[in-house]
């Protein structure tokens, strides 16, 4: 198909009153930096719908899937352009109804007229049009409501524009740089989910993760880098800080009762997480707790955690169920590797019956005996960040790059 | 143009310049930057030094990538005694070595570390038994060059290691520069702590090299700056000559058509062994393939090679560095031959894609011109 521009319809940005120009800005920065690689386009930001003017009308099948993972975008349509004669507008129409329709689909055309000048009106438009598709396409049936494939007959000065395909976007809003949470991204399979919920609300996200050579592995920590690179195929890219983190472990369950060496494990990951935030100009910091699965998710055990910080701790899964966390997890890619089995320093370390109803002055009391803003300040100082990107695990494996050595 | 000076520099390979070519044009971010064009970068250095290390039989982290051979010697010596010299005064190396080993050493005992020297006998290896005397408590770093680079003599490594780590503490530093992709080279459970490669001597880039540095040899950094390499070599990388570099390692070994190289050399030693006013100095036995150094008393090697080059052959005098002075060979004096035929040598190295008609060529030549050139001179 001659594919001349993509119409991109907004999600939720529509209604957001003053702050959409804002928002539809973003959203424009988003989609060009999704295209990188391909070739250079026009787009056009209006207030309800953005036009991709296409260069290379090849490239459609690879647009289309950058922009299906971009938040804020609730539908878009690929859009063919011809002349202003109906002789060239009946034969498009049906090479594009051709190329979408299956037996006993459901058609309509709704034809509009900005060039008044055009000799046929759009009742006419619409009677012309239909008739000669339902003639040369076969098994289509006319449904007038919610047909599956409405031809969209645009007649403007220019030229006439069709299109008949509905693309859903992925909706929520365009992740914003000026709006940016911590996620502490464990390897398990609830928090990537956390992450990803926070990003379809626009937020960008940098992520924490805690790493405990020799206890947990250099596949643990591949096993996160793999997970970031699945959530950055919703960003564009995504931060990730990895914090040394075995020495206040090892420091935790020298000095900490067995029962409370959980708690305690969790207000460090908190704090350090929070000096990290707040280095990295980040706002919140975001977990994949919800309520009531292990011991740390008891409101007790929460609470006990949280006294660390005065910093939001948003928590989108927290009345999510089980079930529902897999589902969203294997819809974004993250649940195969989710449930690979290597050891993150949460599993590795937890104690045979973690306190499910911890004291706060008590833990802080076993604390106490440790210097920990030392060992907290030598873990944020040997913290090591770096880019992911959907492609840097492409780049690192085998295949990629092997003829360039 | 026969082109018989590999000892020299090589000619890139063709798959290696375009390695280098594509890197430098597409992926010429900065491997330190933390953006995702310089990860990319980052990336492939991350894979030129993990090709590096399975190929010598390193682990990853022991690759330090250099500006080449010189650079790698003078950090691993100047980077070991710097860190034990309160741990000992004593330092070893051969009489043989190429001068970015030897003027490090003589550079060394200036500054009051004690130096000895091993020597070599006319097959140019040193002795393991004045090695063996040698050794002691104080001992802090000995270097031995795998593949002396004037006379393809190959010294025993691994013999001379076993003594290092019997008799003394001291770190073992090899220069391998003549020798990769010609011999083998592992360092696997070896006791060689160091060890220098330089990629323009196997059709790689030159100004690209690297440093072995085993896991526990205490080494410090030369060159202060941004701690890229782990911090012992500060400098931007230069990531298109280490992808090149990797690239012309495993070329190199996949390759290394030593058989080949072998066959020629044995032809050429029949040739000059027959050759009245010629005289061997290569040794027959434990030398690399790719060189040999004959010298034709009387003449001066400088002659030769201007009469070579007359035909359309290139040789060389001795080794690049020193061919330019006027001074006789340092290596070949070593190995007890007299000034005459030291000043008469010169070194044909050949590649792996040197061709048996080259060599015969270079008979031809060497049948033709120097003859004449001998007229009235007594030898
Ligand atoms: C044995 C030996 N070591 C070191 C070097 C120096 O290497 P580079 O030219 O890469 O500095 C050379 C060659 O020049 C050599 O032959």
């Amino acid at each position: 198909m001659n594919y001349d521009r993509i119409l991109i319809r907004y999600g939720e940005i529509s209604t957001k009153g003053k702050n959409r120009n804002r928002f539809i800005n973003q959203l424009k920065m988003n989609i060009k930096e999704s295209l990188t690689g391909l070739s250079a386009v026009k787009i056009e930001a209006g207030r309800d719908r953005m036009h991709i003017y296409l260069q290379n009308p090849n490239e459609v099948d690879h647009i289309i899937s950058r922009l299906k993972p971009i938040f804020g975008i609730q539908s878009f349509s690929p859009v063919v352009k011809t002349a202003a004669n109906l002789t060239e507008m009946k034969e498009q129409a049906v090479k594009l109804v051709e190329s979408l329709a299956h037996e006993q689909a459901t058609f309509k055309v709704s034809a509009r007229r900005a060039d008044k000048s055009f000799p046929l009106d759009t009742n006419e438009l619409n009677r012309e049009i239909s008739s000669y598709v339902l003639n040369n396409v076969n098994g289509l049936i006319v449904e007038m409501k919610n047909p599956e494939i409405e031809l969209v007959t645009e007649v403007r000065e220019e030229g006439v524009y069709l299109s008949a395909q509905k693309i859903p976007g992925a909706g929520g809003m365009p992740i914003g740089a000026s709006n940016k949470a911590s996620l502490m991204l464990s390897g398990g399979l609830d928090s990537p989910v956390a992450g990803f919920h926070m990003m379809k609300r626009g937020v960008e996200v940098e992520a924490i993760h805690f790493h405990s050579p020799p206890f947990t592995s250099e596949q643990s920590k591949q096993k996160v880098r793999k997970l970031a690179a699945q959530l950055a195929g919703y960003s564009g890219r995504v931060k990730l800080h990895i914090v040394p983190f075995t020495a206040i472990q090892q420091a935790i369950q020298k000095q900490v009762p067995e029962n409370y060496t959980m708690t305690s494990t969790r207000r460090m990951m908190l704090k350090i997480a929070d000096v990290i935030r707040e280095n990295t100009g980040s706002k919140a910091l975001v977990t994949g707790e919800s309520l009531g699965q292990v011991a740390s998710q008891t409101l007790e055990s929460m609470q006990a955690i949280n006294a660390v910080t005065a910093t939001p701790v948003l928590r989108p899964l927290i009345t999510m169920d089980k079930t529902e966390i897999i589902e969203v997890a294997k819809e974004i890619g993250t649940y195969d590797l989710s449930i690979l089995p290597y050891e993150d320093c949460c599993t590795i370390f937890t104690p045979a019956s973690p306190k499910t109803k911890p004291k706060l002055d008590k833990v802080v009391f076993y604390e106490s005996f440790i210097d920990f803003e030392l060992l907290i300040q030598e873990a944020v100082n040997g913290t090591k960040a770096e880019i992911i990107t959907p492609n840097t695990l492409f780049a690192e494996s085998s295949e990629a790059f092997s003829d360039l050595f | 143009m026969i082109y018989l000076d590999n000892s020299a520099t090589t000619k890139p390979s063709k798959e290696v310049l375009a390695s280098f070519m594509t890197v430098t044009e597409d992926y010429y971010g900065n491997p330190s930057s933390l953006h995702g064009f310089g990860s990319t970068a980052a990336i492939l250095l991350d894979k030129a030094r993990a090709q590096a290390a399975a190929i010598i039989g390193a682990k990853k982290d022991e690759i330090i990538f250099t500006s080449g051979g010189t650079e790698a010697n003078n950090l691993a010596i100047k980077g070991i005694t710097e860190s034990l010299k309160h741990k000992g005064n004593h330092i070893i190396t051969t009489q043989i070595e190429h001068p970015s080993v030897w003027n490090v050493y003589k550079e060394l005992e200036q500054k009051g570390f004690k130096l000895s020297i091993l020597q070599v006998g006319k097959d140019g290896r040193i002795s393991l038994n004045q090695l063996k005397q040698l050794l002691s408590k104080e001992t802090i770093l000995v270097s031995i060059m795998h593949v002396n680079n004037e006379t393809g003599t190959i010294q025993p490594i691994e013999e001379a290691g076993e003594l290092i780590k019997t008799f003394s503490s001291a770190y073992f530093h090899v220069d391998a520069v003549q020798s990769f992709g010609k011999i083998p080279v592992n360092v696997n459970q070896s006791t060689v702590d160091l060890l220098s490669i330089s990629a323009h001597k196997f059709h790689g880039m030159k100004g690209t090299g690297l440093l072995y540095k085993s896991m526990k040899a205490p080494l410090l950094a030369q060159v202060a700056g941004g701690n890229q390499e782990n911090g012992l070599r500060s400098g931007t990388q230069n990531v298109a000559g280490a992808v090149a570099m990797a690239k012309a390692m495993r070329e190199g070994t996949e390759q290394s058509n030593s058989r080949h190289i072998e066959g020629l050399k044995k032809q050429l030693i029949q040739f000059f062994s027959n050759s009245p006013f010629t005289s061997m100095v290569t040794p027959e036995e434990f030398s690399a393939p790719h060189i040999i150094n004959v010298s034709v008393p009387g003449l001066k090697g400088e002659v030769i090679v201007n009469a070579l080059e007359k035909e359309g052959i290139i040789v060389s005098t001795t080794s690049a560095c020193s061919s330019k002075n006027a001074e006789v060979s340092r290596t070949i004096q070593a190995m007890g031959y007299s000034h005459k035929i030291a000043k008469g040598s010169v070194r044909i190295s050949m590649a792996h894609t040197t061709t048996q008609l080259e060599i015969e060529q270079l008979q031809k030549a060497w049948s033709s011109e120097i003859p004449s050139l001998l007229k009235g001179i007594n030898y």
